[in-house]
């Protein structure tokens, strides 16, 4: 029984919408001191730590599944992802949940910072140089005052079959 | 009310109130081809359904208003006002049949011959009889009377077009009948109708003013039987049952938290909370409940269709159409069941002149019999046919390379009979247009496996075959035990647990190793055991093994015939839960067929049996030992045999079928005992010979010995052997060697050349003494043995030496007729009886009247043991029957059967 005719309709869904105005809405979060930014209309929640429950021989990036309100929610553990190390402090971290293909995923990250409007005239292509994982997973980067903004593709972050491929 | 009938009047009257809309429609846009097509669309459906459910007068109307609509469709005729009140007063006719047919059950008396003349003559000339311009806008009452005036020209137009229409209207039922030497009753009716219009032509005009006058009071009941019922669209009922699924998870979670508080001023309203949501779980659960005939509704056509086809006569019997299950349920098993019923008619059943030669009436029956069982619904399908041919399977598989010789021979006839489910497996002899393209058990397999359904089949050759399916009533609830492994929860379906076993080293049920693989012994069965801990890879700690072995619970699961034991660390309780499917980027994980949420909240995962059944090199053909292990990953997709690996009498590795043993000992030394020369061993209260691997074997002089303990029936053997490495599921392939007692060959086993023993050349070794066959210093009596399969004349060969006689294998009868021309003797004669070429009936017959070999004894050798089997081997001189597989009885056989000569 999947939700897509949900009786009660599952919040607004849409990609990085372009609203024609001159600057973009991100939701931040950090892992480790980088800056992400992911689409503010793909995010449906953020939550603190949660109850997660682990999946045997899943792929090391699926942290587990949660229960969001009743609906089961797959968590996914954005360093492992992004190719970095785990963290070393304790600190419990926070998630944002984002809604792909009508399931719900949460993101793992360290810490969910402000809703930042950006003006699209920032916007910078990834450079050549960077990670080729890292370049998979970006949209491009956004040029802050002190900082970069990395653009998350949720799509592509949570296509695990092109990956499961370059894993071999 | 019939319910074929109350659901056409359900539908009907929702086309007609389109109709009157599109109708209207159509004149104001006299040229929109979408309109017309629609209104066409629906007429054509009126008519067509009319057809199948024999009401020949509505038929007749519906089909002279479609007519005049074709001809506006094609540009033959142009839509007029006067057009559209033609087709609608054949509406408002329709409109009144059907009430009549919702009163009555039965279309009223009388006949349209009017209307439809009118409908005919506009079709034909374009022009409205009666010249009804003023009827247009007129009510139909006054319409009736403009038509008073018709001249006699026009009623007979009237007449002699309605009686030209109606060859018209038998067209739909023609094939059928043409197909059908027994004239259908739905192409009957068509007829007498037409006669009576042209008697009726006054009496037509009061019919064609009749429905007008209850035109008002047909609209009014036309509603009473649609009020009854409303269309739901599916998707809101299936939201509907999540939403309440989620009331049910919501209810345990409360339930959950004030368990254990006994005077919580919760309890009363979570009661009454919990009853209700009962109540509604059913209910709307109720809404997604269809009768199994609606699956069932195509299955006497396709039948009927397919006993013309074949030239056999079947009846088709169905109890329990009114068995409720899961509409969802029902789609998927739809299919399914067609298949098997089509395969049971095809294949299963005999066509008249095999029916009648195997002695059974000349018409088979086909069964479908569905009914309830605690949660699930079973259904069968069995026939009584010809069941299924072990022989055919067993060159089938042979052919496919699903299987080797010899693993079959070692088979059961319910592990053969399993073939037909694996892919690409058919035996029929030819393709029919009905089934036979090999693309067919192992569909319906899966797909009733996909929804948590298993499979039977019981066959009996000659007498019929079976199909049990079992299936759970609805996918979105269902009943799992909740386990704990390596600190996590899982849930279990309960369809596929059988019982629950508690193990620990001082209870009864203990679990043993084989080398590194856990077994337990279970009612004198051995289990192949799991642990979920490793197979899920939560296995962290080394030493852990040997703690779970102190007290484990085993979950004994079910997977087809296959049996395995699954050792979790916790056993909870069962719950309901409503399974949800996983996240795509973990569909391609088969050992879990979803996940849920629990009571308490928490989301856990549900184990699928069946990937785990898989995953642990389980091969699909039931009964087999697939034991975790070292089942390479290659090897898991082909079929495999689990061979105990062992070692005995100097370093060279041994294996044995694990099926063979029935346990694994280990003997105390101090314990053996001697008697006539031999080593025993008390064991369960009897004395259990032991046999070395051979002569020159040196057992320990202390401490415990290993042993395989085999088993046949009342006697035990035990086998002492050195060292028991592992159990290992490989191919075998059995390289044979030269006769060597006790070896059937040689094999690749796990990687290295590995000797293959032979149990029986060692129960044998062990009781040879009871058959009195010990060296008795006279000459060893010649046995002439005939068995197609290498395997056979290698176990039977040694076998029968060891009993002391002369043995000569041949693999065919032309063989032996060589050595019969050849001029050489036997003192007896065992021939197989299936055989290529020239089988063992006949080759019996060819030696009954042979001088030299005529007074020979011939033992027939087979797997068939029928009283049939015992007649005809009798009477084509067979002196005595032995079923294949029963060593003991083919040599008591063949003592007694030599010294009566």
């Amino acid at each position: 029984m999947s939700d897509k005719n949900a009786l009660v309709p599952s919040q607004e869904k849409g990609g990085a919408l372009e609203l024609g105005g001159d600057s973009q809405d991100f939701v931040t979060a950090n892992i480790g001191k980088q800056l992400f930014g992911i689409p503010v209309l793909t995010v449906q929640d953020v939550l603190g730590p949660q109850r997660i429950t682990r999946i045997p021989l899943s792929p090391p990036e699926v942290a587990g599944s949660l229960n969001l309100r009743g609906r089961i929610v797959t968590a996914i553990d954005v360093r492992k992802r992004l190719g970095l190390r785990d963290r070393e402090d304790d600190e419990p971290g926070m998630s944002i949940v984002v809604d792909e293909g009508g399931e719900l995923y949460s993101l793992m990250v360290d810490q969910v910072g402000e809703v930042l409007s950006v003006p699209k005239k920032a916007f910078e292509q990834n450079p050549a140089t960077l990670d080729p994982r890292w370049r998979e997973f970006s949209d491009g980067i956004f040029r802050l005052d002190k900082k970069l903004l990395v653009i998350l593709d949720v799509t592509r972050l949570l296509d695990f079959t092109s990956s499961i491929k370059q894993a071999g | 009310m019939d319910d074929l009938l109350s659901e056409f009047l359900t539908e009907t009257s929702e086309s007609l109130s389109t109709l009157d809309v599109e109708l209207v429609k159509l004149e104001q846009n006299p040229n929109d081809p979408d309109i017309l097509s629609n209104i066409f669309r629906l007429v054509h459906t009126i008519k067509g359904t009319c057809g199948f459910l024999g009401l020949p007068r509505l038929e007749a109307v519906a089909h002279a208003g479609e007519n005049v609509l074709g001809k506006i469709r094609d540009g033959e005729l142009v839509v007029t006002p006067d057009a559209v009140t033609l087709v609608l007063e054949s509406i408002d006719t329709i409109k009144y049949l059907l009430g009549e047919l919702e009163q009555n059950e039965a279309e009223p008396d009388g006949n349209d011959a009017d209307l439809i003349g009118r409908l005919n003559h506009f079709a034909d000339t374009g022009q409205i009889p009666g010249g009804a311009p003023a009827a247009a806008a007129a009510p139909a009452a006054e319409e009736a009377d403009e038509e008073v005036p018709m001249t006699d020209d026009e009623k007979l137009q009237a007449a002699f077009d309605a009686a030209e229409y109606d060859p018209d209207f038998e067209v739909p039922d023609e094939p059928a009948a043409a197909a059908d030497p027994e004239p259908e009753a739905p192409a009957k009716p068509a007829a007498p109708p037409a006669a009576a219009k042209s008697q009726e032509v006054a009496p037509a005009k009061k019919a064609a003013e009749k429905p007008k006058a209850e035109a008002p009071r047909a609209e009014a009941k036309e509603s009473s039987v649609a009020a009854q019922t409303i269309r739901v669209n599916v998707e809101l009922l299936e939201n509907l049952m999540t939403l309440v699924s989620e009331l049910v998870l919501t209810r345990n979670q409360l339930l959950q938290m004030v368990r254990g508080k006994d005077d919580s001023e919760f309890t009363v309203p979570l009661q009454r909370l919990s009853h209700i949501t009962t109540d509604l779980q059913e209910g709307v659960m109720k809404t997604r409940m269809q009768p199994i005939g609606n699956a069932w509704a195509k299955l006497p056509r396709i039948v009927r269709d397919l006993a013309l086809e074949m030239n056999k006569k079947i009846d088709l019997q169905m109890i329990g159409a009114d068995t409720e299950l899961d509409r969802q349920v029902l789609e998927l098993i739809k299919d399914p069941l067609t298949h098997m019923v089509r395969n049971s008619a095809d294949h299963g059943l005999e066509d008249i002149p095999g029916r009648r030669d195997a002695g059974k009436p000349e018409t088979g029956t086909v069964t479908l019999n569905a009914y309830h069982e605690g949660g699930h619904i079973i259904i069968e399908i069995s026939d009584d046919g010809r069941g299924l041919n072990l022989e055919r399977i067993k060159a089938k598989a042979i052919a496919n390379g699903l299987a080797t010789e010899s693993e079959l021979e070692g088979m059961g006839e319910q592990q053969i009979q399993q073939f037909i489910f694996k892919a690409g497996f058919s035996t029929a002899e030819k393709v029919t247009s009905v089934s036979g393209r090999g693309v067919g058990m192992d569909v319906v397999r899966t797909n009733i496996e996909k929804i948590g359904g298993t499979v039977e089949l019981k066959s009996v050759e000659g007498r019929g075959s079976t199909f049990i399916i079992k299936i759970p009533l609805t996918l979105a609830i269902v009943s799992a035990l909740i386990v704990e492994s390596g600190g996590e929860r899982f849930a279990i379906p309960q369809i596929s647990v059988l019982e629950l076993v508690r193990a620990s080293n001082n209870s009864e049920h203990s679990i043993e190793r084989i080398h590194d693989t856990p077994v337990l012994r279970l009612r004198n069965r051995l289990l192949p055991l799991v642990t979920l801990k490793k197979i899920l890879g939560l296995d962290t700690t080394q030493e852990s093994d040997d703690a779970v072995d102190e007290e484990a619970f085993i979950v004994v699961a079910q997977v087809g015939t296959y049996s395995f034991g699954i050792i979790v660390d916790r056993v909870f309780d069962t719950e309901e839960i409503v399974v949800k499917p996983v996240a795509p980027i973990l569909r391609d994980l088969s050992l879990f067929s979803g996940n849920t949420i629990l009571g308490d909240g928490s989301v856990i995962m549900i184990l699928d049996p069946n990937g785990i059944a898989t995953r642990t090199g389980e091969i699909t053909v039931g009964g087999s030992q697939g034991v975790e292990g070292k089942a390479k990953a290659d090897a898991s997709d082909r079929e495999t045999t689990s061979m105990l690996v062992f070692r005995a009498g100097g370093s060279e590795v041994r294996a044995v079928p694990l099926a063979l043993v029935a346990r694994l000992e280990e003997i105390d030394v101090e314990n053996i005992e001697h008697s006539n020369g031999r080593p025993l061993v008390q064991y369960r209260g009897k004395l259990m010979p032991l046999v070395f691997i051979d002569g020159s074997y040196q057992m320990k002089s202390e401490g415990r010995q290993p042993t395989l303990v085999f088993q046949d029936r009342e006697r035990t053997m035990g086998l002492v052997v050195d060292e028991i490495v592992d159990i290992v599921d490989d191919v075998l392939n059995v390289e044979l060697t030269a006769d060597q007692d006790g070896l059937v060959g040689s094999a690749v086993i796990d990687g290295k050349a590995t000797d293959l023993i032979d149990a029986g050349y060692y129960l044998e070794l062990a009781f040879s003494d009871w058959f009195g066959t010990e060296d008795n210093g006279g000459e060893k009596k010649r046995v002439l043995l005939i068995d197609d399969s290498p395997f056979f004349r290698n176990l039977l060969t040694p076998m029968l030496s060891v009993a002391g006689f002369n043995v000569t294998a041949v693999e065919n009868a032309e063989q032996a007729m060589d050595l019969k021309n050849r001029g050489v003797l036997f003192d007896a004669i065992i021939s197989d009886i299936e055989m290529p070429g020239m089988n063992g009936f006949e080759f019996a017959e060819a030696l009954q009247d042979d001088a030299e070999w005529g007074e020979i004894p011939i033992i027939a050798l087979s797997s068939h043991t029928k009283e049939e089997d015992f007649e005809r081997g009798r009477q084509v001189g067979f002196s005595d029957y032995v079923a294949k597989f029963d060593r003991d009885a083919l040599v008591s056989t063949l003592i007694q059967t030599l010294s009566s000569m």
